[in-house]
């Protein structure tokens, strides 16, 4: 069989998997009693194992088998989760993650995971407690163990309760496990024979794994079925090794005891039993109401998330070349447009008209086609929140809210790292420690929120935490002293440029460097690459009371709001979004400051900028005019005039690369495609802002 | 170990040039070219190719001949190499032929001004022609540019 073709799959549900399990392991942590949330892991575990096995994986499938054994004895009460458990686990997670990222690579996704294995196995045994974690205990002895639980908790309530039935009805219920020859190529096909014989012999009640599992070949050599049937166990264990390829047949009599074993997970005695014997067990039918309505809220959550999406996997050089296409053809749009106008046929007009509407349409649609929430970034925090307030020794709540705001594809892949950083720092340097937390009245636990939200044409992201905030003045003191800035300059600065001082190359305010940040590296980058991505940060922080960095975003990279502008014979494109607005000024309302023009606007004066100087444009002289067009834009808070030709007007353009050849020019951003077919410049309005 | 090559012929002034075939894209009429402003002077600006917007350099600029007016005869070469897509603009471009790949010789230091780093060789065909094959990655040498950026400043 070609594995090639299913590997790609495979790597896209192993991440799933591996998220979901990352997920609902936390949530676990939260509420190590919740048996509901550990059915939900022992599945993702349990399809990620069946997987590995299929596609060859050993080291994965080894490593998951051993995660199986320890939730399953948690499903069943068995064992209750203690923090040395969440770890182990947590570990093994990671070697899976890893394993995955080797398959991803292109390697066998081997790796070493007897230590893992080991300390998994010891907690099955329950012995961890006596000798913690590396002891490599015999293989052998852990698994007999495990194969004897691992049939229990395979029936659901309704399930159970109709074998129960039955064999009260003087019926046969047969427990029999089929095991298929290690060569076996067709393993679908031959429990499809199997079922075939079994069917004919009574009715099946349930199959482990699922009929729809076994169909994929989702299994590893052996499957169970519980079947009602009027035959002879003899005779059925004849018919099914009377298939080809059946290794062996295990067939086995159950009666009501021993149907218990099977019985599903906590609720059985209450559930099943509860209808015949309400008065005897009435104790743990209370229990359990008190279980269910702790649960509910919990219930309804998870609810929600279960509504399942319709939706199917796409190729991301597909939507790519979509978006091209659809650009070539909005040029042409635009092209078409100026046609009709020219033309002047009512017809055609109209006809044009349509064809505008709807490719907006077809251009939001595109657009959103592109957008990924921002989830599939915020995912990853929880856990890496936990693991740094763990060596930190602090106790941090994480907040996320928002992750379903969407962003274009382009702007997530980027965003991560920044993030990652802006956490780091506020657990690292935001939150104190517990001990000082009390001290300053503030709760023990640290909350850091991280939210997503929509607001206009951006996406803003904010990372908050409620810790010390930042103090500028001894920032902008280590700033001056590791040579950020002269002293002159420090006294000049407003307390809010004093903490923009933490996003400085080569900063740090750490007083001692830890594993987690305080390197100096780190801010600075958040900074370029948020501004490479036409966003921008600011930072609110109130001493003592907490910091909230909050990263202003664009929705999209690709189609842009632009005013068309005229220099000489030469036509530019600036973005709207950092355009205040537009106006005529007289010449000699322009003055000259310290050799700097400047003008007066809206009261405050702001510096002008000849836009024809800076970008050395022919043929055209603004000290020849009275009057002169301007374009006011805005970075941050600060304001600049660009002296222009003339407007043309507004447009949407699709931003076009000016390719890896040329070097990067400052003061321009990129280049569009206007409707006559010629190409536009597009003017970076921050690099005329200091 | 001889191979036919299929170089694609165009002229600067009088001496003919080649470019392997597969190496070259497209050949364009010349269009209206977007200056860029701040770049080098050999780079004309930028053209839009079927949406793909292109950068564009005269190769006598590139070279340190003297430039000329475009006429009706000059082309675009685009070509794509070292994963760049660039065009050239040249003085004609009119003939497909085939070489072999024996009649090229090492490039003398110096061929009508062009440094012979440029050069990848020197192919003879029949008698009198004689066809300057170029050395694309060292024409499409980005350090280059760098370079000259530094020595504006």
């Amino acid at each position: 069989m070609d594995m090639n073709a299913y590997l790609s799959m495979f790597i896209d549900e192993s991440n799933d998997h591996l998220q979901a399990l990352n997920e609902n392991l936390l949530k676990l942590e939260g509420d190590p009693n919740d048996i509901s949330i550990v059915q939900v892991i022992f599945r993702s575990a349990h399809t990620l194992k069946g997987m590995s096995a299929t596609m060859g994986f050993e080291d994965l499938a080894s490593l998951t088998h051993e995660m199986e054994n320890v939730l399953d004895l948690v499903r069943n009460n068995k064992l209750s989760m203690d923090s040395f458990i969440f770890d182990t686990m947590f570990k093994g997670l990671d070697a899976l993650e890893a394993m995955v990222q080797d398959v991803v690579g292109g390697g066998t996704g081997k790796a070493d995971v007897s230590a893992i294995n080991a300390a998994l196995q010891s907690i099955v045994k329950g012995d961890y407690k006596n000798k913690p974690a590396a002891e490599a205990a015999s293989p052998g002895g852990s698994t007999a163990a495990a194969s004897g639980n691992s049939g229990s908790a395979m029936l659901d309530i309704f399930q159970f309760s109709v074998l129960k039935q039955s064999i009260e009805a003087g019926n046969q219920v047969y427990y029999i496990k089929v095991t298929l020859n290690e060569s076996c190529v067709l393993k679908a096909a031959r429990a499809y024979m199997v079922f075939d014989v079994l069917e004919n012999n009574g009715e099946i009640i349930k199959s482990e794994p699922s009929v729809q599992d076994l169909e994929q070949e989702k299994f590893d050599r052996s499957f169970v079925v519980f079947m009602i049937s009027g035959s002879q166990a003899d005779a059925l264990k004849s018919q099914i090794e009377g298939v080809s390829e059946v290794e062996s047949a295990e067939v086995v009599l159950l009666d009501d005891e021993s149907l218990q074993l099977y019985a599903p997970a906590s609720d059985s005695r209450n559930q099943a039993a509860a209808p015949q014997q309400a008065n005897t067990t009435s104790a743990p039918v209370n229990r359990e109401a008190a279980k269910r309505e702790t649960g509910e809220a919990k219930a309804q959550a998870s609810a929600g998330a279960v509504a399942v999406n319709r939706t199917i996997r796409v190729d991301i050089d597909r939507l790519d070349s979509l978006m091209n296409l659809f650009s070539e053809l909005l040029i042409d749009r635009v092209r078409l447009e100026q046609l009709s106008s020219e033309i002047k046929r009512s017809d055609l007009i109209e006809t044009v008209e349509h064809m505008a509407r709807v490719s907006t349409d077809l251009q939001d649609l595109v657009l959103k086609l592109r957008m990924v929430p921002v989830e599939s970034v915020f995912n990853r925090f929880p856990r890496m929140v936990r693991d740094i307030a763990k060596q930190l020794d602090k106790k941090i709540d994480l907040i996320v809210t928002g992750a379903d705001t969407e962003l274009d594809r382009t702007v997530i892949e980027e965003i991560g790292d920044p993030l990652v950083h802006l956490l780091r720092n506020s657990l690292d340097h935001g939150v104190e420690m517990p001990a000082d937390r009390v001290a300053a009245g503030k709760p023990e636990t640290g909350t850091v929120h991280l939210r997503a939200y929509h607001s206009g044409n951006h996406v803003f992201i904010e990372v908050e935490d409620d810790g010390n905030g930042i103090d500028g003045a001894k920032v902008s003191r280590i700033a001056v002293k590791n040579g950020v800035l002269t002293e002159e300059e420090a006294k000049r600065l407003t307390e809010e440029q004093m903490q923009m001082l933490i996003f400085a190359p080569g900063f740090s305010t750490a007083d001692k460097i830890s594993d987690i940040s305080g390197r100096g590296v780190g801010l600075d980058v958040v900074k370029s690459k948020i501004t490479s991505l036409g966003g921008h940060v600011t930072i609110r922080s109130k001493q003592g009371q907490g910091t909230v960095f909050s990263i202003q975003l664009p929705l999209t990279l690709s189609i842009i709001s632009a005013m068309l502008i005229k220099m000489g014979d030469e036509k530019y494109a600036i973005p709207l979004s950092s355009i205040v607005e537009t106006g005529i000024i007289q010449r000699e309302q322009i003055t000259t400051i310290h050799g700097n023009q400047m003008i007066e606007f809206r009261g405050s004066v702001i510096p002008v900028v000849s836009l024809g100087r800076v970008l050395d444009v022919p043929g055209y002289r603004e000290e020849e005019e009275t009057e002169n067009e301007i374009v006011v834009i805005r970075k941050g808070d600060k304001l600049a005039a660009l002296i222009v030709d003339a407007f043309i007007g507004q447009s949407e353009i699709v931003l076009k690369s000016l390719g890896k050849y040329l070097p990067s020019i400052k003061s321009i951003s990129g280049a569009t495609i206007l409707g006559d077919g010629q190409v536009a410049l597009i003017i970076d309005p921050n690099a005329f802002i200091k | 170990m001889a191979e036919e090559m299929k170089v694609i012929v165009f002229a600067l002034g009088q001496e003919e040039y080649g470019i392997e075939v597969d190496k070259v894209r497209t050949i364009e009429r010349i269009q209206p070219i977007t200056r860029v402003p701040k770049a080098p002077a050999f780079i004309k600006g930028v053209i839009n190719l079927r949406g793909v917007v292109i950068p564009v350099i005269d190769l006598r600029g590139r070279f340190g001949l003297e430039e000329t007016v475009t006429t009706d005869n000059s082309r675009i070469i685009i070509v794509a190499a070292n994963e760049l897509e660039v065009g050239f603009i040249v003085d004609s471009a009119n003939d497909v032929i085939d070489i072999d790949s024996e009649a090229i010789d090492t490039p003398p230091e110096v061929v009508g001004g062009i440094k012979a780093k440029y050069l990848h060789g020197i192919a003879k065909i029949g008698e009198k022609r004689l066809l300057v094959m170029l050395n694309l990655s060292e024409v499409l040498n980005r350090k280059e540019i760098i370079q000259l950026e530094q020595l504006e400043v």
